[in-house]
């Protein structure tokens, strides 16, 4: 079992637990300011058609706004999206895209304070103190996981040792000559961590860690407990997305009964994806979600696809913030693997850079040894085939760097004969994800 | 002076080289001579046949891909140092064997190999200039009916 915190449970700053009344006061100024700063961009221009910011009465007028999708941000690349001053900019992240390019997501010195303060609050509700060392094992860089959680912690006071994703080796030296109190990564890689220390003959046990702070990838409560066991460490989840600020749109307290949407920041909604109309509470729908506070890049009525439920009960812990359940899956083919977001589309994309018509193919997902494994399925074509086996490696190699460089996942390719992969009528299912069912 | 290879793709599953075989028999067509290069996941089947064209469209119909190469087979020597022999005259002039495989009957004193080099063209002028006998597609398959 995991342990319990030695010290009492505290907040980080109040605007997580307002009363829900004023909280209610707060977004409806806040979705005024937001709408009325959006419209400087000749797309929210166009789109609110001359929508007056002041005839929002209450958070629920949000419905009256139009939608923000995946694709209008793709459409608006590179600055589209951009509201304040290019001077006035502080930090670009980005995040990945269905055709290879990604979206740029900037912020304001006012947006990096922000997003320091709505990742503090999850660190803090998961049991993170002033004075403990966090090891961060997130990738740094356009990705927004690494250097959100960084500023986060340094927020709370606590140290960081940024180690960042990848070299697992390195990744146990640190646990073991510094002893952090805390991991950062995605839970898939938190796994790995323990097997490698088990490999190495070592008790995970005998680490210092006590907390871990899980994101980037969808997982279950069951791998949940396989981390708390193998690394003794207790386990919360947190949610976000680059489109509107990375990490730190909700996560989970001690209480662990979902995750705490900093509402303050963001007023998010679960829709039926279908009808668009709001789903009961407690039901799955898709969350949709509008910026409060965004300055350098405000988006309204944002379609993360993401499938998830708000909870009707307040929760015990004090926080006031709407719980939001673990996402279980995406209105589309989006995958996150090993933490990136991957596309059926990119991989037709660098199927196209091999050859001239893209093959069939099929990707399935696994996770072995608690690492995801991509592999793609591509459809033999008498184009593409040789009678020289170096050609057929070489054209293997070819199709897993072109996938490489525009997913950033190395993938497994296996040639397979013609017409062996189903063929769908209408929209194709490119998909089989095996990471989560037990066969 | 070049002869035609017709090469399959495969995939590692059992039934699968059966369904070929049944593919040629059926359109009568004898396989001469075959080479199989494998991993672990699919491989590649490479015939000779006498006729190449009618194997070819047999195997495309039952849904395979198919390609024809040009390969050369060269008379080689049935004694030690027979392969050795070819393979000098070919490294000596830098041309690289992509693959290689042996005729499962020999004539005389003499084996067929059948060999796929980066460079036909530069291998059949060597081999020449040694005396080496390079095999026709007719002169290949008159051979293996006298045999």
């Amino acid at each position: 079992m995991s342990r319990s915190l030695a010290y009492p449970e505290a907040y980080f700053d109040p605007g997580e637990c307002l009363p829900r009344a004023e909280l209610k006061r707060l977004q409806t100024a806040r979705l005024r300011q937001a709408v009325a700063r959006a419209s400087a961009l000749p797309f929210y221009r166009e789109r609110l058609g001359g929508f007056d910011p002041n005839s929002i009465q209450e958070p629920g007028d949000v419905r009256r706004l139009p939608f923000t999708t995946k694709q209008d941000l793709r459409d608006g690349y590179p600055l589209g999206f951009l509201a304040i001053p290019r001077s006035e900019i502080a930090r670009f992240h980005a995040s990945s895209g269905t055709t290879g390019k990604m979206t740029f997501v900037p912020y304001s010195r006012g947006d990096m304070e922000n997003w320091g303060t709505v990742v503090s609050r999850f660190l803090m509700a998961g049991g993170l103190r002033p004075g403990m060392l966090v090891q961060i094992s997130f990738g740094y860089g356009l990705f927004t996981g690494g250097f959100g959680l960084h500023y986060g912690v340094e927020k709370v006071g606590a140290a960081v040792v940024p180690v960042a994703s990848g070299n697992t080796e390195r990744q146990l030296s640190i646990l073991y000559d510094l002893q952090p109190d805390a991991l950062v990564c995605t839970p898939s890689y938190a796994l790995n961590i323990a097997e490698e220390i088990r490999k190495s003959g070592r008790d995970p046990k005998s680490l210092h860690l006590s907390l871990g702070f899980f994101g980037g990838e969808p997982w279950t409560e069951e791998m949940r407990e396989r981390i708390e066991a193998d690394l003794d460490v207790f386990a919360t989840d947190n949610y976000g997305l680059s489109e509107v600020v990375g990490p730190g749109v909700a996560g989970e307290c001690r209480e662990r009964k979902g995750q705490h949407i900093s509402e303050d920041n963001f007023l998010v909604e679960c829709l039926n994806p279908e009808s668009l109309e709001p789903v009961q509470p407690g039901e799955r729908g898709e969350l949709v979600i509008t910026t409060l506070t965004k300055e350098a890049m405000p988006v309204i009525r944002y379609r993360t696809r993401d499938i998830s439920s708000l909870l009707p009960d307040p929760c015990p812990c004090g926080r006031t913030g709407t719980l939001m359940t673990r996402v279980t899956g995406r209105t589309d083919d989006m995958l996150v693997i090993r933490g990136v977001n991957v596309y059926p589309t990119q991989i037709e994309e660098a199927l196209l850079r091999v050859q001239e018509a893209a093959p069939h193919y099929h990707i399935e997902v696994t996770r072995p040894d608690n690492l995801d494994v991509a592999s793609v399925k591509v459809e033999m074509r008498p184009e593409i085939f040789s009678d020289s086996m170096k050609d057929m490696e070489q054209l293997r190699e070819k199709i897993a760097r072109a996938i490489s460089s525009i997913t950033g996942i190395r993938m497994r390719v296996d040639l397979v004969a013609p017409e062996t992969l189903e063929r769908f009528v209408g929209k194709a299912k490119r998909v089989t994800d095996r990471r989560f069912k037990k066969d | 002076m070049k002869i035609k290879q017709i090469a399959i793709f495969m995939e590692n599953k059992p039934g699968h080289l059966g369904n070929i075989c049944k593919s040629l028999s059926d359109a009568g067509v004898n396989i001469t001579t075959l080479s199989l290069a494998d991993t672990q996941q699919y491989g590649i089947l490479r015939l000779i046949v006498q006729d190449s064209d009618k194997a070819k469209s047999c195997l495309e119909k039952s849904g395979l891909v198919v390609n024809t190469t040009e390969v050369l087979a060269v008379e080689v020597e049935d004694r030690p140092g027979g392969l050795l022999a070819i393979l000098e005259i070919i490294g000596a002039k830098e041309v690289n064997i992509e693959y290689m495989y042996a005729f499962t009957s020999h004539y005389g004193k003499r084996a067929i190999m059948i060999f796929r080099f980066n460079d036909p063209d530069k291998a059949i002028a060597a081999l020449k200039e040694s005396g080496i006998q390079v095999l026709s597609n007719e002169a290949l398959f008159q051979e293996i009916q006298q045999a």
